[in-house]
């Protein structure tokens, strides 16, 4: 591995006035520095900021890969703005989104104040991060094993404790809830312990002073543990909100978007409009109008948590 | 970062024999309750899979529902590593079509690989550049290299597809690797962070005698930030292991396609009729292994890196 120096912007002549940076030492270290950050530089230029601006350049495009890519205008917004399907994704989406974020986060904090409260065993903690270790790929394919209507061992245990078996991902009403719980197993644990280092930080004499005040568990849980979690929790949201809008594997192995469209999440309609029908312009307008989405959605969140600051104070 | 706040934990030890409270409480049952039941359900299916892929398939038609493997065998694995004729897969219920399991574990392996190390040292030596080194526009940078994760996967994924696609690279490993293997926002900034709270009292001693920056930095800084390069190296290595959609995109050819994607096939062709779910759990347990055996070896480090990377 050879890192090549980048060109003459290396090299600009100093600026005699400035403090401390015009000694040999210093352009020794600005020369160093440039050499240590070109490819990290490189990979930043080439792979994160071209194709974002190129992302959107396609946006108003009817790019299909084989051919050069010509200039339509708004024609993909005004096409999406009129597509049945697309808002149909987006519908099912932002179903998923709730489902999921909402009960897994209460889920996660109410796991990580239990853990905080009884135990600070790492095996403990150990044990509930197992499901992070695997991909979303592998929890499809055991829980859809575990689900199956016929075979099943969830549906074999509902039927024995008298009910009757539910086709889980067989069924329009049931795709999502279903994919909703295999995307909470699989995350539940590591946003647990997320909250839980978050809880680690509240120094103890805070419950001290509660618990001399006579408040009770529950109380002190209220009144002391969420205001101060308050950066952690806004942390987790957003960035499982973010994750939870682009989900796609444990979809594409469990369901591929069906029945019958139920469970087409937004990642899955771009995937299929990019690769299954070459429009590659139009799949980057999706993109875009997804990212549009999310930066709403995380201002949005960002305001309503005033996430910068804790109430410590 | 232990804090030590057992004072302040109901039930339990190191209580005066004085104590008005006795030893366990109903709210610690309770709370214990709560913990087994959430660790039977994240443990069961990892159970299921083995217990699952021990069987014969005929046999779970019959009994479903035991709890051990149903008519013990090795026949599922002998499948998924393509050490059974397509006769013998075939009289166990498999599809007959053999998943060479051990090409794609290759294949994980080098792409896991190749994209951890090169973009943990990479960002290593970003990382010293900002943390150390007085140069102009070096907030500047550091703070566009930070915009980077303000950016969602999702705007840069077709694009640099169409990127590798022109540059040829489709179907190899410097296609799946290159995108993500020269910059890390992330890395950059969790290493930047770390050596910002090293001492620089040994380096500046070594620079007065004459040692080279170079030298410092490998003989110095570096060493003393292992636990981080190791921690983000695990990470990294467990993300790119359970990669699915960048490979799907830029992969089509089984000689480079890492065992997500095989397993995902493998999953998707199994006939809708009879599935064969002793072999399917077979191959889910060799891709999930690695990632457990690695558990295994660094576990406490992975734990206790997960709420450090969390605040931060």
């Amino acid at each position: 591995m050879t890192l090549l120096p980048t060109g003459p912007a290396l090299s600009r002549t100093q600026v005699p006035l400035r403090r401390r940076t015009g000694s040999p030492a210093h352009r020794a270290d600005a020369r160093l520095a440039w050499l240590l950050i070109a490819p990290a530089a490189v990979g930043f230029l080439v792979f994160a900021v071209y194709p974002t601006l190129r992302g959107i350049y396609l946006s108003f495009t009817n790019f299909r890969v084989l051919s050069p890519p010509t200039w339509v205008g708004f024609d993909n917004f005004v096409e999406l703005a009129g597509d049945d399907v697309f808002w149909q994704s987006l519908g099912v989406t932002v179903y998923f989104v709730v489902l999921s974020v909402t009960l897994g986060t209460v889920l996660s904090v109410v796991t990580a104040a239990v853990l905080h409260r009884v135990t600070t065993s790492t095996v403990v903690r150990g044990v509930m991060i197992l499901p992070f270790l695997i991909s979303g790929v592998v929890a499809a394919t055991v829980w859809s094993w575990m689900l199956d209507t016929q075979l099943g061992i969830v549906n074999i245990a509902i039927e024995a404790l008298g009910g009757s078996g539910i086709p889980f991902l067989g069924s329009r009403d049931w795709a999502i809830p279903t994919i909703a719980l295999i995307s909470i197993w699989k995350s539940m644990g590591y946003t647990a312990i997320i909250v839980f280092a978050g809880l680690q930080t509240i120094p103890a004499t805070i419950y001290e002073a509660g618990r001399i005040d006579g408040a009770s568990e529950v109380q002190m849980f209220r009144r002391l543990t969420l205001p101060l979690l308050r950066p952690v929790l806004a942390l987790v949201l957003v960035l499982n909100v973010i994750g939870a809008f682009q989900v796609f594997d444990i979809v594409q192995v469990s369901t591929r978007g069906g029945p019958a469209n139920a469970s087409n999440v937004l990642q899955m309609y771009i995937y299929s409009k990019a690769f299954g029908q070459f429009d590659f312009g139009y799949a980057s307008a999706m993109s875009l109008a997804l990212f549009a989405i999310l930066i709403v959605i995380t201002f949005l969140q960002l305001r309503l948590l005033r996430a910068s600051e804790s109430d410590t104070n | 970062m232990a804090t030590t706040d057992t004072l302040t934990r109901p039930g339990t030890t190191a209580r005066r024999p004085a104590s008005r409270r006795p030893a366990v409480r109903p709210g610690r049952i309770v709370a214990w309750t709560y913990l087994v039941i959430v660790m039977l359900i994240t443990v069961f299916p990892f159970y299921w899979i083995l217990r699952t892929a021990l069987s014969n398939n005929f046999a779970l038609l019959a009994e479903p529902a035991s709890l051990l493997p149903v008519d013990f065998t090795l026949g599922a694995f002998r499948r998924v590593l393509g050490l059974a004729t397509t006769e013998e897969s075939i009289a166990e219920g498999g599809s007959g079509a053999s998943i060479q399991i051990g090409h794609f574990l290759l294949n994980s392996v080098i792409y896991a690989t190749l994209s951890t190390v090169v973009v943990v040292f990479l960002s290593t030596l970003a990382a010293y550049a900002f943390a150390r080194l007085h140069w102009r526009g070096r907030d500047l940078v550091f703070n566009l290299f930070l915009g980077a994760l303000m950016v969602p996967g999702i705007l840069t994924l077709l694009p640099n597809f169409v990127l590798v696609r022109e540059l040829g690279l489709l179907n190899t490993f410097a296609g799946m690797v290159l995108p993500t293997a020269l910059f890390s926002a992330f890395n950059i900034f969790f290493l930047r962070q770390f050596m910002l709270g090293l001492s620089t009292e040994t380096e500046e001693a070594a620079l007065i005698d004459g040692a080279g920056r170079l030298r410092v930095m490998f003989q110095i800084t570096l060493p003393m930030s292992v636990g981080p390069i190791t921690t983000l190296s695990i990470l990294g290595f467990i993300n790119a292991w359970n990669d699915y959609f960048w490979p799907l995109l830029v992969t089509s050819d089984e000689s480079v396609q890492p065992l997500t994607l095989a397993l995902a096939v493998f999953k998707q062709s199994s006939p809708q009729a009879q599935p064969d779910w002793a072999g399917l759990m077979a191959a889910t347990l060799v891709a999930a292994l690695p990632m457990l055996v690695l558990f295994m070896v660094f576990g406490k480090r992975i734990v206790n890196s997960i709420g450090f990377t969390g605040i931060k």
